[in-house]
Order: structure tokens, then sequence, then C-alpha cells
């Protein structure tokens, strides 16, 4: 498989992908500490 | 008005646009530019008058970012970097920054040094630390995607963004 870093835009969605997941992540650990 | 705090701020946003105008360029033009003018014998010059100046600026400029940030952050440092408190979101942009901060002096500065010729190496070594330092700032040019994001909407903006 191709390293999407070899790519801009392979390295520029993999950002955005990074940011919806860490988005949920950090809903999440907000939500359980009840902030 | 409180002036550590907003000094900070204004140091922080300087810095961290030419740290990462920095990157963009090297990213967004340089990587282009050094392959067309690799193939037309004009890749010396780059090399040589552009390419060390930027890394000046590139890495100095991470360090003043992150001091600026920590300022920034005072007495919810250890609250941010703990991801606890309501300081989450920033925190974790507070991590990203931080991770990208290494990667500029510990991966992509001592391997750029090898490429120009600054330190000792072999052409083996230099093709190896060319792909480091390659992938290095790829990877933060991925991880300064989220770490905007979470600087901008995880501290004065978060409940804009429901963080």
């Amino acid at each position: 498989m191709k390293n999407p870093l070899d790519s801009l835009w392979g390295t520029v969605i993999s950002g955005v992908v990074l940011t919806v997941i860490l988005y949920f992540v950090v809903k999440s650990i907000l939500a359980s500490a009840g902030a | 008005m409180d002036y550590v705090p907003a000094l900070a701020r204004w140091i922080h946003f300087l810095a961290g646009v030419m740290w990462i105008g920095l990157l963009y360029y090297f990213n967004f033009v340089q990587v282009a530019a050094m392959k067309a003018a690799t193939a037309d014998g004009t890749a010396a010059g780059i090399s040589k008058h552009v390419v060390p100046r930027a890394l000046l600026f590139f890495r100095w400029a991470a360090v003043v970012t992150w001091l600026a940030g920590a300022a920034l952050l005072s007495d919810k440092f250890v609250d941010a970097f703990l991801l606890r408190r309501g300081m989450t979101g920033i925190g974790v942009g507070a991590w990203l920054g931080t991770i990208m901060l290494f990667n500029v002096w510990v991966l992509i500065w001592p391997n750029q040094q090898k490429i120009l010729g600054m330190k000792p190496a072999t052409d083996e070594e230099k093709n190896k630390a060319r792909r480091v330092a390659f992938l290095a700032s790829r990877t933060n040019t991925m991880l300064s995607i989220p770490m905007l994001f979470f600087m901008a909407a995880g501290w004065s903006h978060r409940a804009v963004f429901g963080l």
C-alpha cells in the first residue's frame, strides 16, 4: 500500500480524517467527565 | 488588561504563522520546486541560499511558538497536557504542537544538516536522511490540520464547537 504522506492530497485528507477522529475522542472524554 | 496572556497570545500567533507558514512552504512549494530544479540543474541555488535560511526561522519559530503557548496556558498547563478540567480540546492541540516540535528538532533538522552538507554523511546516509526528513515534514503537515482546529476551537471558542 502506498504511503498517503507521499502525496500532498493524501497528507491533507489524512489530516482532515485525523481531525474528525480526534474531535469525537475529545467529545467523548468531555461527556464522560461530565463537562 | 492582563498583559502577560495578551502578549503570549500575540507572540504565539506571530511565531506560529512563521512556523506553519514555512512548513507549508516546504511541503506545498519547495518539494515540487526542488524536483523541477534538480531536473534542469538549478537546485544548488535553492539548497545553498534558500533552505538554510528557511530552516533557521522554521526551527526557532517552532520553539518560540511552543514557549509562548506554554506561557499562555500558564497555571492550566498541566491540566491541558493531562486532558482534564475542561482543557481536553486545547490539550489535544498542545500535544499535537509538542509532537510537531519534537519532529522539527529530532527528525527534520538533524537530517537536513546531513542533506545540506552541514554534517558529514555518505550518499547512502543522505538518501536515508532525505526520506526521514521528508516523512517527518509531511507528518507535521498532516498533524497541523487537527492542531490548528484544536487551537482555534479548543479554548476561547470551545463552546462554538461543542468542546
